[in-house]
């Protein structure tokens, strides 16, 4: 049989061997993953959830797997440090553990926090459900990879009732390497019911490269469970990170979600949520702003599937220069989950007449009694508030500026943290 | 101060400035009246430097600089200021912030030194005592969910705090009942002074009777027609427009 040569992304990344993890289960499955995404390569945009996000470029392109260096390569701590933001910290470099970095001593009671890797040491068999649950789709490239090569993540539990005050920081950071490196990293994080905990997934530059990372995170949320999270993403400009989190959420569990993406070249982030059961309620809000020739891709799909779920959605982007953001916010009501109550709203500003932003809500209802609002808008900066502005004396550049930061403020406004929110908001006007 | 001459303007390919001239010394106060669409509030656009005024002929000099070639925010910074007709509702940008970045942003430009937050609150604090303007307005987003009074006096309050030579009220008093417009004809004759002047740009004579002009321009086919002290003002009240020559006609053929 003939089989079209592979790109050179799919070839440089089945170059190297498996690692064996020694645990019979999970390198079936790796080796299974790994025989999925050599076979169907990588998609293109005739599949729909890769229509505005093609992956030509990346394509071909050659990656080295991991960075056998990253344990001994120079990290300023600085790069990574937060306002706020002082708790347990655990540190990947170029997808690499670094416990150096990190700040694991000493962890708040009810606190599970460690390496995937050191876990899968200890006793495999709790995450055997959760690691092997995958049901790759159409385009799932990305998935299968990461279930192929990730050799390590994220592995945090708060036990039931704990309320873990300081927030957790996640830090990736991507540091320079002699090439381009691919890393991949596979999370999963457990709130036992009643269980607390503020979250902050940090994306992070040590240096300009190219490299592509790759995350995969199960979140499950427990009856009665409070998460608050921040995603922070500011990667190297040059570097490409693609995401898929899961978001599982119990009766009357509450997820709060607060996205910025201002990093990357190539960024996507898939979140899927499930409201699965009674009363939960789920809450996000993103900013996204592609400049340069940077392209952001945000997924946003919420299922309701029990009665009386809530989910708010309150998005905007920004796109200058020659960015391209695509936003896809879809909202589905099962059959069944009466009394849900889901909005969703992106807002989309372009500020260059190159700059492009593709977004598509989706609404699919398949219950009575729903409260459901959703909408979606491109425009310009306004040009007779820019006018105001200059007219009191704030140059055209200050002026557009302060009016972008203002047409973002809405997503940061309830953001529970003040110093961390301070720091974010300023980021915005930058 | 100010030397407009022979100013002709363009909106959307429309002459509407046919050939304006108009001097304005420091301490002076000018009316500028005349019917709608004579090019009143054109007048005032043209001087802040809005997009979408084309300029064709003529000069306008503010203290020896040619003022068209400057955009918006050195204009600002010269000492012109815009009192909007219609000011503008901008949501997510808090007032104090926006008054504090204005004013550094113009004071930079002319080389002075910024204001710090506690030397900005005590300026501030100030010119709320002058304008009777209650607090709370500045902690909302720039005049977003005002009153139609309230966002005329944010204008006023706004010249206050931005201290220009030459404050431009574009139809201040369209829009607000007797109460309302005393109180901002009160915060402008608060703010006139030996080297402050002011154009005031109204369609009607009953703002007059708050702030009094040393000088009364009627403005009609993009050109002033007819000068005079304030009594002009009272004659327009009395016989309305109509008798005004156009440009063109011969002198006194519709008096």
């Amino acid at each position: 049989m003939n089989q079209p040569a592979p790109v050179p992304f799919v070839a440089s990344l089945l170059d190297a061997p498996l690692t064996a993890s020694g645990i019979a289960w999970l390198d079936a499955l790796r080796r299974e993953h790994l025989a999925a995404f050599a076979a169907a390569g990588l998609p293109d945009t005739r599949t729909e959830a890769w229509k505005y996000t093609a992956l030509r470029a990346l394509g071909q392109r050659r990656y080295a797997n991991g960075d056998a260096q990253a344990a001994t390569r120079a990290i300023d701590p600085a790069v990574f440090a937060l306002p706020g933001v002082d708790g347990p910290r655990l540190v990947f470099v170029n997808g690499v553990f670094r416990a150096d970095l990190s700040a694991l001593d000493e962890l708040p009671a009810g606190l599970v926090l460690q390496p995937l890797s050191q876990a899968l040491r200890q006793d495999a068999e709790p995450l055997r459900f959760v690691l092997s649950r995958h049901q790759p789709e159409q385009g799932d490239a990305f998935v299968r990879l990461n279930a192929a090569l990730a050799g390590d993540g994220v592995v945090l539990k708060v036990v039931a009732g704990a309320k873990i005050a300081a927030p957790v920081h996640l830090v990736f950071l991507g540091a320079p390497a002699e090439g381009e490196l691919a890393w991949h990293l596979r999370h999963v994080v457990e709130l036992g019911e009643g269980a607390e905990l503020a979250l902050v997934e940090h994306h992070a530059a040590g240096g300009e490269q190219q490299h592509l990372g790759t995350t995969v995170g199960d979140i499950t949320l427990r009856d009665g469970a409070v998460l608050r999270q921040v995603l922070f993403q500011q990667a190297a400009t040059g570097s490409s990170l693609i995401r898929r989190s899961r978001l599982q959420l119990g009766a009357r569990a509450q997820a709060m979600l607060h996205v910025l993406e201002l990093g990357g070249a190539l960024v996507r982030h898939e979140l899927r949520a499930e409201l699965a059961g009674d009363g939960a309620r789920l809450d996000t809000r993103g900013v996204f702003m592609p400049h340069g020739r940077q392209h952001i891709d945000t997924q946003l799909a919420i299922r309701h599937q029990a009665l009386d779920t809530a989910s708010e959605s309150v998005w905007r982007g920004v796109a200058d220069q020659r960015g391209r953001g695509v936003f896809r916010g879809a909202i589905l009501v099962a059959p069944g989950a009466d009394g849900s109550d889901a909005s969703l709203s992106n807002k989309n500003l372009l500020l260059s007449g190159q700059a492009e932003i593709d977004t598509k809500p989706e609404l699919e209802i398949y219950a009575d009694e729903v409260k459901a609002a959703h909408g979606a808008t491109v425009g310009q900066l306004d040009e007779r508030s820019l006018f105001y502005l200059r007219s009191r004396g704030i140059p055209q550049d200050e002026a557009r500026t302060l009016l972008t930061a203002a047409f973002c403020r809405a997503v940061l406004d309830d953001l529970p943290n003040a110093a961390l929110r301070e720091h974010l908001a300023a980021l915005l006007v930058a | 101060m100010l030397k407009i001459e022979n100013l002709h303007a363009r909106v959307e390919g429309k002459e509407i400035l046919k050939g304006l001239s108009l001097t304005v010394n420091p301490g002076e106060v000018h009316a500028i009246m005349g019917p709608n669409g004579a090019g009143k509030s054109t007048l005032g656009n043209v001087l802040s430097g809005r997009d979408g005024y084309e300029v064709t002929a003529g000069s306008v000099s503010f203290d020896g600089v040619d003022l068209l070639q400057l955009p918006p925010e050195a204009r600002a910074a010269a000492g012109v200021f815009l009192a909007f007709q219609y000011p503008v509702e901008i949501p997510g940008v808090n007032n104090t912030y926006f008054l504090r970045t204005a004013l550094n942003a113009q004071r930079k430009a002319r080389g002075e030194k910024e204001l710090d937050s506690m030397q900005f609150l005590k300026l501030v604090r100030e010119k709320l005592k002058v304008m009777q303007i209650s607090d709370e307005l500045l902690h909302r987003a720039v005049n977003e969910g005002f009153s139609g009074g309230e966002k005329k006096r944010n204008e006023i309050f706004q010249m206050a705090v931005l201290e220009p030579k030459l404050a431009i009220l574009d139809e201040t008093d369209s829009g607000l009942d007797i109460d309302a417009l005393k109180q901002v004809a009160q915060g402008v004759n608060a703010q006139r002074s030996p080297e402050r002047a002011f154009l005031v740009i109204t369609h009607y004579q009953r703002l007059l009777d708050y702030i009094e002009p040393d000088f009364v321009h009627v403005l009609a086919g993009g050109r002033i027609v007819e000068s005079g002290d304030k009594t002009l003002a009272l004659k327009l009240e009395e016989h309305g427009y109509a008798w005004v020559r156009e440009p063109g006609e011969p002198a006194g053929a519709a008096a």
